[in-house]
């Protein structure tokens, strides 16, 4: 009896030693600006809590997270990101959710020496010219998942889509995005105002159009209302989409209109690796619903941070920037790596909307694109 | 361009400015008699979707999901008039203006406590969805035509109410000399009370109404908001009548500029161009109009002096 206590006295001081060792002398301070209120917040709370997550699990990793709300607002991110530069004086901010935001704080952060981890925004001005050593994009590059779109209907052998996005900078990437992997000819290309909610005039210009599929960006509620109104208007061609549309978060407000529907993403709850598995049971446990892409995101970008800090010390930058990018940790979406451009490289796949029991969500039918890195890799140079 | 789709669009602008009219009724309303700028009206739009979809979530029925957004929306109305909109009307607009701003926040955020932060669902009931077959061959959703008839309905009613009715001789009064009518014996704070939460009502119906086809969200009033301003300044503040004009005119204006300028423009442009150009055109065509309209009638088509 003494002896079992007593061993088990040493394997918990053997535990505590590593866990401190392995916690460096200090820890690190993150600032997480996302948003918290107003109409986007499903998002920035699902980023919050996978990044919160993967914190909790890492046990004391000497992480302190500094959480504030932007309410999606670019003035608002930029004065918090001021705070916790100056007074808080955090080392690494992270959390921004829209691209239009992630403008505004990224390229001064990253000036001032701090290290940034985009959980979702990665516009295209980040990742080719204004690309920098200091700034890491854990979700993707914006275009993937439209990218991914276009190249499974070419594949899928479809001649004649109808594309919609919303006329912004990120519509008319999406757009291209979607273009520069499907060449063929295209049924109608329709760009639609901002935050539109109905979209009777755009279905009946899809309906007379003669295309035979339909891709659209919409995020948020465009997305909802355009996927009702679709589905009640009898049109019933093939739609296609990015994953934004079609995520956990959102999926039980659009129904059944949704079933049947394809999405390109980089990560799926069903994605079959250990990693994975385990974050979609941790994170029903501990918060009772299923995650969603932002909530994986925040989970990965979580983990990257702690696969870093084990191998290196924030005031070393060079070398906390290398362990970084080396990127050894295990993400939820099985194999990752950093393009040159601090880029995800990742397989894309191509998800299917279905029905499990009650609950409305997707699955894995195949892959879109595999290993696909990103096209502003050799406009970046750092 | 077809004829049948020329008709179809000119169906989808009748339900968006239908739509439309039933907002800008109770703001118009509201302004007309007690001179007060209601910049919360979209949050009893959004109220009203919320209380329809949580009803119909909890009782499947969507009737019943109707009833409960013209109750809750009048009764948050009338809460707010009798609570803070009361101590407004002898205040200048700025101060208006910023009372109602701070209780759109409120509302918003209160919302989002009690539904969370993801949108909800409401959808069509099934015996009105799916699409019917209009003469000549069109295949249009059967909930829009609905929706068509229901507004002119409910505008029909309004009509009634205001034009017949001693309750309408009494709104009408109100907003020609409201000192006149209290002394004639008519209780205005009543009055006020009433026509607050009549347009609020209208305002919760349309939520519902429009919900069932797009997204029940925090947040989902303010663009609708935008857009009744509009046609109330086109139609001439305080009046019902012009609210309904302007509703249809920026209706269809909206959904025909939409569908067809990118075409136009394909006419003597090269495609990506006359896309770009033609959506962007599109979407200021409903402030065109209305800077159009304000030139030549200064207070909008049936604006009184």
């Amino acid at each position: 009896m003494k002896i079992v206590k007593s061993i088990s006295t040493a394997a918990v001081a053997a535990a505590l030693a590593l866990g401190a060792a392995s916690a460096q002398a200090e820890g690190v301070k993150v600032g997480m600006i996302t948003t918290l209120s107003g109409g986007g917040a499903g998002l920035g709370i699902d980023a919050r809590d996978g990044f919160m997550l993967a914190v909790k699990q890492a046990g004391d990793a000497g992480i302190e997270v500094i959480i504030e709300d932007d309410q999606r607002k670019p003035d608002i991110a930029v004065q918090l990101a001021d705070k916790m530069i100056q007074s808080d004086k955090v080392d690494v901010l992270t959390g921004i959710i829209w691209s239009n935001l992630a403008m505004a704080v990224v390229p001064a952060a990253v000036a001032q020496g701090k290290f940034y981890l985009s959980v979702n925004a990665a516009p295209s001005a980040l990742a080719g010219k204004g690309c920098n050593p200091n700034y890491f994009s854990v979700a993707y590059q914006n275009d993937n998942l439209h990218e991914a779109a276009g190249a499974y209907l070419a594949n899928a052998g479809y001649k004649k889509p109808f594309i919609l996005a919303p006329n912004y900078p990120a519509g008319k990437d999406s757009l291209t995005g979607f273009k520069r992997f499907y060449t063929g000819e295209l049924a109608g290309e329709v760009y639609t105002k901002l935050g539109q909610t109905d979209y009777a005039a755009e279905i009946a210009q899809i309906r007379a159009s003669g295309a035979d599929s339909v891709f659209f960006f919409l995020p948020g509620g465009m997305g909802i209302s355009f996927m009702k109104q679709y589905a009640d208007s009898g049109v019933d061609l093939p739609v296609v989409g990015p994953a934004f549309s079609f995520d956990q978060g959102i999926l039980g407000a659009v129904g059944e209109a949704a079933l049947g529907v394809k999405n390109t993403s980089q990560w799926s709850k069903d994605i079959d690796n250990a990693a994975n598995k385990g974050f979609v049971e941790t994170f029903q446990a501990e918060y009772g619903r299923l995650p969603s892409l932002y909530a994986a995101q925040g989970f990965d970008t979580a983990n990257l941070l702690i696969s870093a800090l084990a191998k290196a010390d924030i005031s070393d930058a060079d070398a906390f920037r290398a362990a970084l990018k080396a990127a050894e940790f295990d993400s939820v979406r099985g194999d990752f790596s950093f393009a040159p451009n601090n880029h995800p490289i990742q397989d894309i796949y191509v998800r299917e909307v279905i029905k499990e029991g009650d609950v409305i969500t997707n699955k894995i039918v195949g892959v879109a694109i595999e290993d696909r890195s990103n096209a502003y890799v050799d406009e970046c140079k750092m | 361009m077809s004829s049948l789709l020329l008709f179809e669009q000119v169906l989808n602008g009748l339900q968006l400015g239908v739509m439309l009219f039933l907002m800008a009724a109770g703001l118009t309303l509201i302004f007309g008699v007690m001179g007060l700028i209601n910049l919360a009206h979209g949050s009893l739009y959004m109220v009203g979707a919320f209380a329809a979809a949580a009803v119909a979530g909890a009782t499947g029925s969507f009737l019943l999901a109707l009833a409960a957004s013209l109750a809750a929306a009048a009764a948050a109305g009338a809460v707010i008039e009798v609570g803070v909109i009361r101590r407004l009307y002898d205040r200048d607009h700025l101060d208006q203006v910023l009372a109602t701003f701070a209780l759109i926040l409120i509302f918003s955020e209160g919302t989002r406590w009690i539904f969370g932060s993801f949108p909800l669902f409401l959808d069509v009931p099934d015996y009105l969805s799916g699409p019917v077959t209009l003469p000549g061959g069109i295949q249009y959703p059967l909930y829009r035509l609905v929706i068509i008839l229901a507004g002119l309905v409910i505008a029909a009613g309004l009509f009634l109410l205001i034009g017949r009715t001693r309750i309408g001789i009494q709104i009408r009064a109100g907003e020609a000399d409201r000192e006149m009518i209290a002394a004639l014996g008519i209780d205005i704070t009543r009055l006020y009370t009433l026509v607050f939460a009549l347009g609020a009502a209208l305002a919760g119906l349309a939520g519902a109404l429009v919900g069932a086809i797009q997204s029940v969200q925090v947040g989902m009033g303010e663009p609708v908001l935008i857009l009744a301003f509009v046609v109330i300044v086109i139609g001439g503040i305080g009046s019902v009548k012009g609210a309904f004009i302007g509703a249809l005119l920026v209706g269809l204006t909206d959904t025909l500029g939409r569908s067809f300028l990118p075409g136009l423009f394909g006419l003597f442009m090269e495609p990506s161009a006359a896309t770009t150009v033609g959506s962007a055109l599109a979407s200021m065509a409903i402030y065109i109009l209305m800077a159009g309209v304000l030139l030549f009638r200064p207070k909008g088509l049936f604006g009184v002096a």
